[in-house]
């Protein structure tokens, strides 16, 4: 067993352990930190196939950034009701969900073991593994980014600037009353149900400041 | 024994299905969000796994374009819950079932 092998089926339990964490886990800060396993776990394997600069953005953007604005978000609805699995509100959802679950697994699976290794071609014109060998990953990811790519990255960086601005939009809080139900709307029993809960929110939020506090 | 590519194929599809079923299962939008980014670190292990089968840098690129468009997502789906627990605290995913008239 090589060295490789060994590294994988280590970093392999840890990532699948901490999946079905994430899944089981009853409390959402434990699957955000069940989460953070998880894309640890794939950091060491992309090292072990030599995306050495793939791993690295994969600890800054996911576990440095995106759980840390899981955590953040919990953090501040203090949503820390932990989450019974066993109550089921909507009739036969679960185990439909696990049927399909193991569905697509077996598909996946019977795809892979009915074809002998990779059928593509290997690569000619982007090879990672240059022979003018000592060549860093990421300067060959970098030239093939901005020669083959770049038009994607223009998009991805327009991408990430509508979001920004979606995520301010959205997040501020609209001075002013909301613009009324129509009349007809509130008639049915559901919706006056719903607008009775809510109209009590200052009673909620003392709960929610509460509950983050223990 | 040798590491190939295959074995990233299985381990993504394990992984992959994992977050399936918890995006179905679970009902905190905040934990659903999270199976999202199970299935999308799933998706990218393949890509890194086939690149190195086959030498080829494009799917590490792929994986930095998925990444940027995982943190978009992050960032505007936060947003939306962040909205939504203002104006109902404690909603869940099932509290769709109201729809029905």
């Amino acid at each position: 067993m090589t060295l490789q092998v060994f590294v994988f089926l280590i970093s392999a339990l840890i990532v699948l352990s901490g999946a079905l964490g994430v899944v089981l886990a009853r409390h959402p800060v434990h699957s955000a930190l069940f989460l953070i396993q998880t894309l640890f776990g794939v950091a060491v394997l992309f090292l072990v196939v030599e995306a050495h600069f793939l791993a690295a953005i994969q600890v800054i953007v996911y576990a440095g950034a995106i759980v840390i604005l899981f955590l953040f978000v919990i953090m501040l609805l203090g949503v820390d009701r932990s989450d019974d699995l066993r109550v089921e509100p909507l009739v036969g959802q679960r185990p439909l969900a696990y049927v399909s679950g193991a569905a697509i697994l077996g598909l996946m699976l019977a795809v892979i073991n009915s074809v002998d290794g990779l059928t593509g071609r290997i690569a000619e014109t982007a090879p990672i593994n240059r022979p003018s060998a000592g060549t860093p990953d990421i300067n060959i990811l970098a030239e093939t980014i901005f020669t083959d790519h770049v038009f994607t990255f223009e998009i991805t960086g327009l991408l990430l600037t509508v979001a920004v601005v979606g995520a301010v939009v959205m997040a501020r809080r609209i001075p002013g009353d909301l613009q009324p139900i129509p009349e007809s709307a509130l008639d049915s029993g559901v919706l006056a149900d719903i607008l009775s809960e809510g109209e009590t929110p200052a009673a909620d939020e003392g709960d929610a400041e509460e509950g983050g506090d223990s | 024994m040798e590491l190939t590519a295959t074995w990233y194929l299985v381990l993504g599809a394990l992984v992959f299905s994992i977050g399936a079923v918890g995006l179905l299962i679970r009902r905190n939008p905040l934990v659903m969000f999270m199976c999202v980014e199970l299935m999308l670190n799933a998706v990218n292990l393949t890509f890194v796994g086939i690149a190195w089968g086959l030498n080829d840098v494009g799917g590490q690129v792929a994986v930095f374009f998925v990444m940027v468009v995982a943190a978009a997502e992050v960032v505007i789906g936060l947003a939306i819950v962040v909205a939504i627990m203002r104006r109902r605290q404690g909603a869940t995913a099932d509290d769709l079932s109201v729809l029905r008239g």
